[in-house]
């Protein structure tokens, strides 16, 4: 098991309730979509995978160890998920290219030759190494994105989380990033509103509104259920709607009848 | 996107001096400012030699006089009260065009040029040879304590992202009718400047957030600075000039 949250809640300070008892089990290399309108608590949520937001109750525990405040373990669960933020200009603080990448397995103790090695070979999986000397403000923003991508992947975590990763791209850089999420060896949780890119590239889907799971299942059957996406506020772009297309989490063309939805609402 | 370009004070040239190691030149820079200061305003031909290295280090970074001056007009503004210095000093006077000016001020204005334009004529090269970025890097070998140098890092990472947003914020206004151009109309001017630097803040918020979330832990891993500090065969290199500025310097003060 990747990643099992077990009734996490959350509320922010000014008593706004984001979280209200979240279950969600991933296993290891699985890609899943979490779904959901804005103001859902999807990025609430993604913050309670490492720790940065704790205290509101329930458990959250990423490959078998379990969140809490002790240093050490914080240090492994962040090292076990690496989040990458929706606006890249937010994750790449640092002058150069390979240093942002470097920053994370550096403050994982790595230095000298592993380091990078491990800079190199992330850099190598989103396709950016040639441009490992420019400065973050000189790369295109889908370009920028798949640094980012690859500044968590060289910790070589666990479960890579992902906000938004198809906002604001153009088309081409849209599918660019989708040829290399495919192709990553990892456990994928992906925060979206965008449908066809769930449905791209995760098999299963997951619909979080008001802070709670209220649908899980296939992403195929989820995005054919026109009332279950329309109670919670999700959509088809226009063109796609009463047919989903084909694409790599269903079968091309047809929409798997026989899978069931897991309807929690 | 903002910038996408390299710094304007950078001029790559390639030059042996561009490949000194940037705390060399860093520390070369200060030595050379250091001497210059201290030597006597009296002294005209150290002054003369001072200008000779730094020529002498402009044509071997292959740096343009012409894009010398003009950068070094920056001075300027900074120097400008030197020109009232000779008619606003006491003592000893001299005639000149009619016009009565005070020696004591005539020296106190030739001081603050020469050594004002050395130091800005030196600063200029050492920018122009060395990227914003390598300036950092030298400051940190050099031991310059790290939130200054993480604060620096900072900057040179956002100043455009914020410039960019600044832009794209006066765009909106503008496009929206705003067009300030008395006193009374900068109501929507002060709000960007306001929502700027909000934005700014919530910025440094998700920054600081995305980086905990990669194990910082308030201390920047050294790991990948180690590599390509100067040699003690740069660092003798870069004394030179330094070394020639101080001998002029100790020349000057013991006549």
């Amino acid at each position: 098991m990747s990643l099992d949250v077990r009734g996490v809640r959350y509320a922010y300070p000014d008593g706004h309730v984001a979280l209200a008892g979240v279950d969600l089990a991933v296993t290891r290399g699985e890609r899943v979509a979490l779904l959901g309108p804005n103001g859902a608590g999807k990025t609430t949520l993604v913050l309670h995978l490492n720790g940065i937001l704790t205290g509101g109750g329930g458990s959250v525990a990423v490959g078998g160890l379990t969140v809490d405040r002790d240093r050490a373990t914080l240090a492994e669960i962040r090292r076990r998920v690496g989040i990458v933020f929706q606006d890249p200009d937010d994750q790449l603080f640092l002058p150069t290219v390979a240093e942002d990448v470097a920053f994370g397995p550096a403050n994982l103790g790595l230095r000298g030759a592993e380091l990078a090695a491990r800079v190199d070979e992330a850099l190598a999986a989103v396709g950016m190494s040639e441009h490992r000397e420019r400065a973050p403000h000189h790369l295109s923003f889908g370009q920028r994105r798949r640094v980012a991508v690859a500044t968590v992947l060289a910790m070589h975590p666990e479960i890579l989380v992902l906000d938004e990763p198809s906002s604001n791209l153009d088309p081409a850089s849209r599918r660019e990033l989708a040829e290399i999420l495919r192709e990553l060896p990892v456990t994928l949780l992906m925060v979206t509103h965008d449908l066809p890119y769930a449905l791209e590239l995760c098999h299963r889907s997951v619909i979080l509104d008001a802070g709670r799971i209220v649908a899980d299942g296939p992403t195929g059957s989820l995005l054919a259920d026109a009332d279950l996406l329309a109670r919670h506020r999700l959509e088809l772009p226009y063109g796609f709607v009463g047919a989903a297309p084909a694409g790599h989490g269903a079968q091309p063309g047809t929409l798997p009848a026989g899978d069931t939805v897991v309807s929690r609402g | 996107m903002a910038g996408g370009h390299a710094h304007a004070l950078h001029l790559d040239t390639g030059s042996l001096v561009h490949r000194f190691p940037p705390e060399a030149k860093v520390a070369a820079t200060v030595a050379f400012t250091i001497a210059v200061v201290a030597t006597p305003r009296e002294q005209f031909w150290a002054f003369g030699a001072y200008a000779l290295l730094v020529a002498a280090v402009a044509v071997l970074a292959r740096v343009p006089a012409r894009w010398l001056l003009t950068r070094s007009l920056i001075e300027l503004p900074f120097v400008l009260f030197a020109f009232l210095l000779p008619f606003v000093g006491t003592g000893e006077r001299v005639g000149w065009l009619g016009l009565s000016l005070s020696v004591d001020g005539l020296y106190g204005a030739w001081n603050i040029l020469a050594k004002g334009t050395l130091g800005v004529l030196a600063s200029l090269l050492l920018a122009a040879s060395t990227t914003t970025r390598d300036l950092i890097l030298g400051l940190d070998r050099l031991r310059c304590p790290q939130i200054l140098t993480q604060i620096a890092t900072f900057m040179l990472r956002y100043l455009d992202v914020l410039a960019g947003e600044a832009r794209r914020m006066r765009i909106a206004r503008l496009s929206r009718g705003d067009d300030p151009r008395f006193l009374w109309q900068l109501r929507g001017y002060a709000a960007g400047v306001g929502a700027l630097f909000l934005r700014a803040f919530e910025r440094g918020e998700r920054v600081y957030l995305a980086m905990v979330s990669r194990g910082y832990d308030g201390r920047l891993p050294p790991g990948w600075r180690e590599a390509g500090a100067a040699t003690a065969g740069q660092w003798a290199g870069a004394a030179v000039v330094p070394a020639a500025a101080a001998a002029v310097a100790v020349t000057a003060v013991l006549r």
